[in-house]
């Protein structure tokens, strides 16, 4: 009993030993906002890598891929039973997108991925990704009668962050074709009347300002009847192919009217965000891009068709909204030669796969590697994809972690150098208690459990600090913002617009349980120094 | 009634006489410092019948308060033994010599050593504390408050009770040590000193309160003192003279 008096009494009295927690309150606060926003970021990272990427990647070695997914989804089905719960083949080649703004020609190295728009968003989170409300419910490779989400769908908020999707789809495909028929016929009217003045005009220079403010002009007139036109859809060709491909059916399309096939690209690939978080669109749903892609025969040929942008996929993952373009999966099987002429059966890169939610995906995967050979085919879990990302994040928390248990570390040396003074002070003490029969265990308890209650104070204001900092991080970084004038976190930096924070209760468990004892070791060779005084040596100290 | 002899070299430790409860033989200590050897007490035998004040008187440096405090177990004696009642008590372990210094002897000091963190009564109570734990503590706290109170009162501190003991003065801390001494119901009672940092009339005050202790309980004490007058308040005075017992 009067080891917890002594202690609650010298908590009282001695303020200085509370001071030594204050490093440990910082301490505790600190890791568990480091984690929790280290956990926030990893989570929301994985989440994006898993939006893309199925439960499983069924593939082939080589870019022709392999023939007649419908066969192998059936044996992968059973081989790896009922856990499979959806699959979609995937054609993946490298390729070069180019498109053009404003005259000039910009050209991306992409990654071209055909899928079936009917399954693909069935084994991923990729419907959540798109821009149009429509083709989130269901993609289609349609050109969209605008509709276009102005506002970011996943950051939330009311202020539209992309107003120049607001005309985007067929309204500005048409305003797009309007303009470019009003310069061609501007420039032919220039050549006919001046052709020195033409050749100025093509050339740029005045002539060419000229000519741009009298088509601005003639656009601003025609702009109200253009957007009136475009509430209702245009008409479609009745035929489906002669849509997908009207060029080549000999008759000339009319891109006001149609477009080419569909092509979704990440949204890295045609915009950035300025310093304001505004995104500033270089294409537009509605306009043509070019591809340029391998064939799939041997040796490959390069081939170029051009596509029309009818939406973008943004998974907030710069990796992959700066590098994947999804096209139909048919059309781009039948460009690359990957249809088999004599049996008519299409090849495959990849086979997505789904899973039941619980199933062990490593489980499933080692079915699958004994099933097929590993020389033809690889099967990874989405994790194994990312490994060498998501091992960099873990080892940057691990390294973390062990950098700010130091700082606990630290402060336990400071309770260790206050508690040897402590005993120093209260040698007289402990002869005293020790004239009136104490034990040397009760003796060291009294450190001890001061050593635990510092501890449980220190740690205790810790977690409360940390958790509150974690909750309102996004409060503390306006408010720094505002007084700083500083831009502490930049969404064009990492694509989030809020910072994400997970509280794992275990882990903040282990925190508070290390720095508790950390406290208490610190108290332990003090205690042992305390409990070894001799009372008549303590009694005569002054 | 008991007898103090002078050092019989080679003395073995013999069993106490039914009538001692303190006895003490050959009772050897020295310090080290350095290469240089103080021997302290050079043979000392010492009896003390129950109910019985002595005063050990002697000069500074004599050894009296080193003989006290083997006594009382805070410390361990080079050679010799000190036997309570009958049993021997220097060789015991640690932890039998703590519940002793608990149960059996109460002890006050010239610098009357009270806790500063504790108030009076708390100081008072401080033995019991010690002897209980948490759980038995909290069945004998009431009790226990009422017994250290009671002997605050009687010692004239009633008013006192939960004063720290900054807040009182010499005569009354040492009125409180002497509550904390009695408090957990010793056969013996040591004192070092008790009167050494009092004016006269404080100390004669604690004196009365020591004989009155003696008379009215029988309490055993040994008195240690530097001042004549003072052990002439004592039954029996044990001189002690370089380390040495001499019969007064």
């Amino acid at each position: 009993m009067y080891k917890l008096l002594l202690c609650w009494r010298y908590l009282r009295t001695r303020w200085i030993a509370l001071a030594s927690v204050i490093s440990v309150t910082l301490g505790v606060a600190t890791m568990i906002v480091v984690n929790a926003v280290m956990a926030g970021f990893s989570h929301e990272m994985q989440t994006r890598i898993h939006g893309i990427l199925s439960d499983l990647v069924f593939e082939s070695h080589s870019l022709s891929g392999f023939q007649d997914p419908a066969w192998h989804m059936e044996e992968i089905r059973r081989a790896a039973g009922d856990d499979v719960v959806g699959m979609t083949p995937t054609v993946a080649v490298p390729a070069m997108l180019n498109y053009q703004v404003r005259g000039q020609w910009i050209t991306r190295q992409v990654m071209l991925i055909g899928i079936d728009e009917a399954t693909h968003a069935g084994v991923s989170d990729f419907g959540r990704y798109l821009q149009h409300p429509a083709n989130r419910g269901q993609l289609s490779f349609e050109l969209r009668e605008g509709g276009y989400d102005t506002v970011d769908s996943q950051a939330g908020g009311e202020e539209p962050t992309r107003p120049a999707l607001e005309g985007a789809g067929w309204p500005h495909r048409r305003m797009r074709v309007e303009r470019e028929r009003l310069w061609r016929e501007k420039l032919e009217a220039d050549r006919a009347t001046d052709p020195a003045g033409g050749d100025r005009a093509s050339g740029g220079g005045e002539p060419v300002r000229s000519v741009d403010r009298q088509v601005d002009a003639v656009l601003a007139a025609t702009d109200a009847a253009a957007r009136e036109a475009a509430v209702e859809p245009p008409a479609r060709p009745a035929d489906p192919f002669r849509q997908a491909r009207p060029a080549e059916q000999g008759t000339r399309m009319d891109p006001a009217k149609e477009q080419f096939t569909g092509a979704v690209p990440g949204i890295g690939l045609a915009s950035f965000r300025d310093a304001s978080g505004t995104d500033r669109f270089l294409v537009l749903p509605g306009d043509d891009v070019k591809v340029t892609f391998p064939t799939a025969g041997t040796p490959p040929k390069a081939i170029s068709d051009t596509f029309t942008v009818v939406d973008f996929y943004e998974s907030k993952m710069s990796e992959y909204d700066s590098n994947f373009v999804f096209v139909p999966i048919a059309t781009l099987q039948k460009m690359r030669g990957m249809i088999d002429p004599q049996s008519g059966l299409a090849s495959v890169n990849s086979i997505q796969i789904k899973l039941r939610s619980g199933a062990d995906l490593d489980v499933v995967r080692d079915r699958l590697r004994k099933a097929f050979p590993a020389d033809l085919y690889a099967v990874a879990t989405w994790k194994d994809k990312q490994g060498p990302l998501l091992a960099a994040v873990d080892m940057e928390m691990a390294v973390l972690n062990i950098l700010l248990f130091l700082i606990i570390a630290v402060a336990g040396f400071g309770i260790l150098a206050i508690f040897f003074m402590i005993v120093v002070e209260k040698t007289r003490d402990i002869g005293i208690l020790k004239s009136l029969g104490a034990r040397a265990a009760g003796i060291a308890g009294i450190f001890l459990g001061y050593g635990l209650f510092l501890g449980l104070v220190g740690a205790g204001a810790g977690l409360a600090l940390g958790l509150a900092i974690a909750a309102n991080i996004n409060r503390i970084r306006a408010g720094v913002e505002w007084c700083t004038g500083q831009r502490v976190f930049d969404p064009s930096i990492y694509y989030f617009f809020k910072i994400p924070t997970i509280i794992d209760p275990l882990t903040v468990g282990w925190i508070v349980a290390g720095a508790v004892g950390i406290a208490v070791a610190s108290s332990v060779l003090p205690a042992l120094r305390a409990a070894r005084l001799q009372p008549v040596e303590a009694l005569r100290h002054d | 009634m008991t007898s103090a002899t002078l050092e019989s070299p080679g003395a073995v430790a013999v069993p106490a006489p039914p009538a001692s409860l303190l006895t003490v033989r050959s009772l050897r200590k020295r310090y080290r410092s350095g290469d240089k050897v103080l021997e302290v007490l050079r043979g000392v035998d010492f009896d003390l019948a129950p109910g019985e004040f002595v005063s050990v008187i002697g000069q500074s440096g004599s050894g009296k308060s080193t003989l006290l405090h083997l006594m009382g177990l805070l410390d361990g004696a080079d050679a010799g033994s000190v036997h309570l009642a009958g049993r021997r008590i220097d060789d015991l372990p640690g932890r039998d010599r703590d519940r002793l210094r608990n149960t059996d002897i109460g002890m006050v000091f010239q610098a009357y050593h009270l806790l500063p963190e504790l108030t009076a009564l708390e100081n008072v109570l401080a033995p019991l504390m010690v002897r209980h734990g948490l759980w038995a503590w909290c069945r004998e706290r009431s009790e226990a408050r009422r017994q250290a109170t009671d002997l605050l009162k009687r010692f004239g501190l009633g008013e006192r009770l939960h004063h720290k003991p900054r807040q009182l003065s010499g005569g009354e801390m040492q009125r409180v040590a002497i509550a904390r001494a009695l408090v957990g119901g010793p056969r013996l009672l040591l004192a070092d000193e008790p009167t050494g940092n009092l004016d006269a009339e404080s100390g004669g005050g604690i004196l009365d309160v020591l004989a009155a202790l003696n008379r009215s309980e029988g309490l055993s004490i040994v008195l240690v003192t530097h001042d004549a007058s003072i052990a002439r308040r004592a039954d029996r005075i044990v001189r002690l003279v370089a380390g040495r017992v001499e019969t007064a």
